[in-house]
């Protein structure tokens, strides 16, 4: 199977603020390899090197040592992105753009042709249900609006590999539902999927493979029934694997 | 080039949308309406007074909107997070550099056209005169020493996390500039050593934005700078532009986002 993103030894390290306290370690020779086609979970505490892994991939953080690529191509170079859609853990966007500015502006980044962009963002404004507020700008939005319409620009190019960074994170219960049903269908279309989420219900449900990372170690991969294998679910497993001891009761 | 021209787009949708610019040209349409009305000892050289009242407060307003503009333009991309979004799709950190320069640029550029224009509407009023040669030169120069102005501030944009004190330093930097560039190597003259050699060279290795203020011409009707002049003028405004764009990119480079 060909792997469209891969880490080789990726090893990140801030200087701490504080001299006294040396470099702390985010990711310590992290190797993945997500395949083309699959949904891939990518778990783990707060602090486990989840964002900081997602950081590198999109070219914002440089790797103390080892890589990672895209589609085979240097994540450094900003053409590894031209295949990808990337949805931030929450909605930054601009406010006083309309979704259709916004959508307009993202295709244009990716060198859409007039023709293309029109037809794409009258697909995306339905596929989010948006299509009544696309005229409006983006600050009058309520958050789960905003959130779709970060999932229209993530898909403004048509990617093969999509990037979600706690996709339903904040959402109501239909918000997330609509979220899980974009990610089904985009699987059904043969597209790739690497999303970070603490629902692992929701992993469990839609992911074909998982990773869980803790305090930058990878502890576990495969699929979901690999790693839960010996738990009752993959939540269990989850707690099992970073080492979670359940407090006494007095 | 398409995609340094999507994020122009962006800052010129962003400078129109805002109240900035609006405030600025009815307070400097405002005062100069105020100032021709006047006809203060019924001096038929009046409207002197009022172009360079005028001129004047074009210079400060055109200055303001292309600092204030410009020196939000990265911090507020890193503050709202939106710079995430944007350089995860297939855009270099130069790009944004020059996209954000091009858009601030652009937009101080029109604002400028409109200003010029309500200047040559009231004082041609009043001297039934339009020199618009005249006008378009002084346009394009101060145009240009704003695209000095603006690659400076994109600089300090990026070293400084307060758009407020990009905006400050600028402005007495550029003020200081206007207003002292040309005496400065008299001054130095009449300085005792090392204060002479360090004016000196103060004076050969900063920005002359002084050059392209040609309001005096405007003012007095003083003909028009010779062509090769402001071809030469606007080559040293491109190469000043070129350094602190240079400058800017090689430390948005390299700087943490993340944190």
């Amino acid at each position: 199977m060909t792997a469209i993103l891969q880490t080789q030894k990726l090893r990140v390290e801030y200087r701490s603020r504080d001299f006294r306290q040396g470099n702390k370690i985010a990711l310590n020779g992290l190797d993945l390899e997500v395949h083309a086609g699959e949904v891939f979970g990518f778990l783990g505490p707060n602090g486990a090197g989840k964002t900081t892994t997602m950081n590198v991939l999109l070219g914002f953080v440089p790797p103390s040592s080892g890589g990672a690529s895209l589609f085979g191509i240097d994540v450094r170079q900003p053409i590894a992105r031209q295949r990808i859609g990337y949805l931030p853990e929450l909605t930054y966007y601009y406010k006083f753009l309309t979704a259709e500015e916004l959508l307009r502006f993202y295709a244009k980044i990716f060198g859409l042709t007039r023709a293309e962009t029109d037809k794409r963002i009258a697909e995306l404004l339905k596929l989010v249900e948006l299509e009544h507020a696309a005229k409006r700008p983006i600050k009058s939005y309520s958050k789960g609006m905003q959130q779709r319409v970060g999932l229209a620009q993530s898909l403004i190019n048509n990617p093969d590999l999509l990037i979600l960074d706690e996709p339903t994170s904040g959402l109501d219960p239909l918000g997330r539902m609509k979220v899980r049903e974009i990610i089904q269908r985009l699987k059904e279309q043969g597209k790739t999927v690497f999303f970070s989420s603490h629902e692992l219900g929701e992993v469990e449900a839609i992911c074909d493979r998982v990773a869980i990372l803790d305090q930058g170690d990878l502890k576990a991969i495969g699929t979901v029934a690999e790693v839960s294998a010996g738990s009752a679910n993959l939540e269990q497993a989850f707690l099992k694997i970073v080492g979670y001891q359940p407090s006494s009761a007095s | 080039m398409s995609k340094i021209f999507a994020l122009a787009g962006v800052v010129i949708k962003e400078l129109y949308r805002r109240k900035d610019f609006y405030v600025l040209f009815v307070l400097t349409a405002l005062l100069t309406l105020g100032a021709g009305m006047v006809n203060f000892f019924h001096d038929d050289k009046i409207v002197r007074y009022v172009k360079d009242i005028c001129l004047l407060l074009i210079w400060v307003s055109a200055l303001v909107i292309s600092v204030v503009t410009t020196a939000r333009q990265i911090p507020a991309e890193r503050e709202a997070r939106t710079i995430f979004p944007l350089l995860a799709k297939p855009v270099s950190r130069a790009q944004v550099i020059v996209g954000k320069f091009l858009g601030c640029w652009l937009a101080t550029g029109v604002a400028l056209v409109v200003f010029y224009f309500f200047f040559a509407v009231v004082t041609g009023s009043k001297e039934h005169f339009w020199p618009w040669a005249a006008y378009l030169e002084a346009v394009w120069m101060h145009w240009v020493m704003l695209g000095v102005v603006i690659a400076m501030v994109l600089l300090g944009s990026i070293y400084f996390a307060a758009p407020s004190s990009t905006s400050t330093i600028t402005i007495i930097v550029v003020g200081g500039i206007l207003l002292l560039g040309t005496h400065l190597k008299i001054i130095a003259l009449q300085q005792p050593e090392p204060m002479q050699f360090i004016l000196t060279l103060g004076y050969f290795v900063m920005p002359h934005l002084e050059w392209y203020d040609l309001r005096d011409f405007v003012v007095y009707d003083m003909g028009l700078v010779p062509v090769r002049a402001v071809a030469l003028a606007t080559l040293y405004a491109a190469v000043w532009t070129g350094i602190f764009l240079v400058l800017a990119w090689l430390g948005f480079r390299r700087k943490n986002l993340t944190t």
